[in-house]
């Protein structure tokens, strides 16, 4: 088990490197010049070269790399000139608004695909499963934004229930004193979310129900309902260890593109705006952060994975 | 894991007895009729002819002019000349559906097909190989998944015109890594294979075993996620567009027809937004319906746990 978690450890260290070269190169293979973009087009050659030199911009990629990673280890993910401030400082006002959109439509979607899940396994080819698994389907099968833009018309526009845009605070406590703005947002990842978890619950309850302790369980006269309650769901629930890791880069981050329709002001949103202002720090802070919390999700439910069920092991 | 199939068991229960012995003939034309059984499957298939019909053979039949702007006539409700109303160039919205359905679906089917063939290949000598060109191999496909997709969209939009071609080529950049980790997967298993060891034993090259013997038994995997790739190539492209990383405005998709009707969805011109939904929708339902119905034909499992 130690020799298995080290292992992924070392994986995880390996890619998280790999991310960061990439996205580095990338980002300073494109044209264009920092110095011009934020001195002007008079500054003189003297203002530039000065300005490169006071940014390490001259130095060798490899050098420029190396401050990078220094930088990074130190918690540093680098400075916005086009908006004058730290990426961690934007970050830090923009990733807790996004721990609320994430994380409240995060556990919304598990409590809604979990028992749905389980259900559908029950009972199997019958009505209510033919019809959750319609929904989950015409979701899945719906570009992310087309989910919001249908709440939007319904909820919003035909009908005035919810504000169609997000509140425009830059606190949380702020987002919070309005929370009929956030109940759209919210609404539209929970379902995002909710198509790909009842997938992933009816295919692990299906594969649950077929094992022999679930006829041994029946056989011995246990009630049914304790059937399900004990041997059913419990089993099952090693998946949620899955779906949770992999919903850890979009709790911290949110997505771009419900961000984006809603004009929820995160870290998805601020994302987008660098890509179209050519802010190319921020680009790079967002990515690298990206990068290492997918690969922490992934390291997480494997490890949680191999704790909790005991026929795994390493 | 217990080897009970659920579905299989069903069907010992469901079988009638002393009824009549159906052949089951050739592998192929057994998975045939799981499929052609599976209804879902068939509407799918329907699905996906009458659309590829309706892009490619729809404007030759319904002539409208896609190429310049008719500002006299812009926002117009559904009717009279225009059966689906026009959009804010003044564009008939049914005759450019058909031509954004012809965008959409090629670049669907070649993203489908190369980051397959790809990722085949590249599974297949990774697993195979194993040790430390399988970690070198697999942790290059870590990367590649723990990098945002959209960063790559961004990267290139800055640096190249678009085209179909390039936007072929990075929708296929970011599709293959899961085919890869797939066939990578079911290759573990297939070279301890007693037909693999033996011929390995026999002198067989590793080519030969992984082009006769490992890939053609991956066949199941294959077809599946073709399938499913399509149908994710097509969402992937609608939400590129929308986000304005894709293509320029010069080439129609259903995505920058939604994009762009979504900003009078406040003013009521619904026509300009629905009708590019529900292509999509139904199109990518289409693809999925057909890759679980082959899915369970094959019984693959494509959940790596």
């Amino acid at each position: 088990m130690t020799r298995f978690i080290i292992g992924r450890l070392i994986q995880a260290v390996i890619v998280t490197l790999g991310v960061t070269i990439i996205t580095f190169i990338l980002l300073h293979a494109l044209p264009g010049s920092l110095a011009r973009d934020i001195l002007g087009n008079r500054a003189t050659p003297q203002a530039i070269k000065q300005f490169n030199d006071a940014n390490d911009l001259e130095k060798p990629i490899y050098a420029q790399y190396w401050n990078f990673l220094d930088k990074l280890l130190h918690g540093n993910l680098g400075y916005s000139f086009k908006l004058d401030r730290t990426t961690d400082s934007l970050l830090g006002s923009e990733l807790p608004k996004d721990l609320v959109l994430g994380g409240v439509s995060l556990i919304l979607s598990l409590l809604i695909a979990i028992p749905v899940g389980v259900l559908q396994a029950v009972r199997r080819n019958r009505p209510a499963d033919y019809a959750a698994t319609g929904a989950s389907f015409l979701l899945y099968s719906m570009p992310q934004y087309a989910i919001a833009i249908l709440l939007i018309q319904f909820l919003a526009i035909s009908f005035h229930v919810f504000p169609a845009e997000a509140p425009q605070s830059s606190t949380v406590g702020g987002m919070l004193s309005h929370p009929s703005g956030l109940v759209l947002p919210i609404a539209s990842l929970t379902l995002v979310s909710f198509a790909q978890f009842s997938r992933y619950m009816r295919s692990s309850a299906l594969d649950t129900l077929a094992q022999d302790y679930m006829r041994t369980a029946r056989a011995k006269g246990l009630p049914e309902r304790l059937v399900l309650w004990r041997h059913l769901l419990r089993n099952s629930l090693l998946t949620v260890v899955t779906l949770v890791g992999m919903s850890i880069p979009l709790v911290l981050t949110g997505t771009l593109i419900i961000e984006q329709v809603f004009n929820f002001p995160g870290a998805g949103l601020e994302y987008y705006t660098a890509a179209t202002t050519n802010d190319y720090e921020v680009l790079l802070g967002i990515t690298v952060l990206v990068g290492v919390t997918t690969v922490l999700g992934n390291l997480l439910a494997d490890i949680a994975y191999a704790i909790l069920d005991p026929r795994i092991r390493y | 894991m217990s080897a009970v199939n659920p579905q299989e068991l069903e069907a010992t229960v469901a079988a009638p007895s002393g009824g009549e012995v159906v052949s089951t003939g050739s592998p192929w034309r057994l998975l045939g009729r799981t499929f052609v059984q599976n209804r879902l499957a068939v509407l799918g298939v329907v699905l996906v002819v009458l659309i590829v019909l309706f892009s490619f053979i729809g404007p030759l039949l319904y002539h409208t002019d896609q190429y310049s702007p008719n500002l006299l006539d812009t926002n117009l409700h559904p009717g009279g000349s225009y059966p689906l109303g026009s959009d804010n160039s003044g564009y008939d919205i049914l005759g450019r559906l058909m031509l954004g359905g012809r965008s959409s679906i090629e670049v669907g089917l070649a993203v489908g097909f190369i980051s397959t063939l790809f990722g085949l290949l590249y599974g297949a000598i990774s697993g195979f190989f194993g040790k430390a060109l399988d970690s070198i191999m697999m942790r290059v496909v870590d990367i590649g998944l723990a990098i945002p997709v959209v960063f790559l969209f961004i990267f290139m939009a800055q640096v190249y015109k678009p085209s179909l071609s390039l936007l072929i080529f990075l929708l296929a950049l970011v599709s293959w890594l899961v085919p890869a980790r797939l066939v990578r997967g079911e290759t573990l298993t297939l070279r301890t294979r007693e037909y693999a060891e033996a011929l390995q034993v026999m002198g067989g090259r590793p080519w030969r075993v992984i082009l006769r013997h490992i890939i053609p038994n991956t066949i199941g995997t294959i077809v599946v996620t073709v399938t499913f790739q399509i149908a994710n190539a097509i969402l992937i492209l609608a939400i590129l567009q929308y986000l304005g990383f894709g293509l320029p405005p010069s080439i129609p998709t259903w995505g920058t027809m939604l994009a762009s009707g979504v900003t009078y969805l406040q003013d009521g011109y619904w026509w300009e937004v629905y009708p590019a939904l529900i292509m999509i929708v139904i199109t990518v339902v289409a693809f999925n319906f057909i890759g679980d119905a082959l899915q369970d034909a094959f019984d693959v499992r494509l959940q790596e746990k």
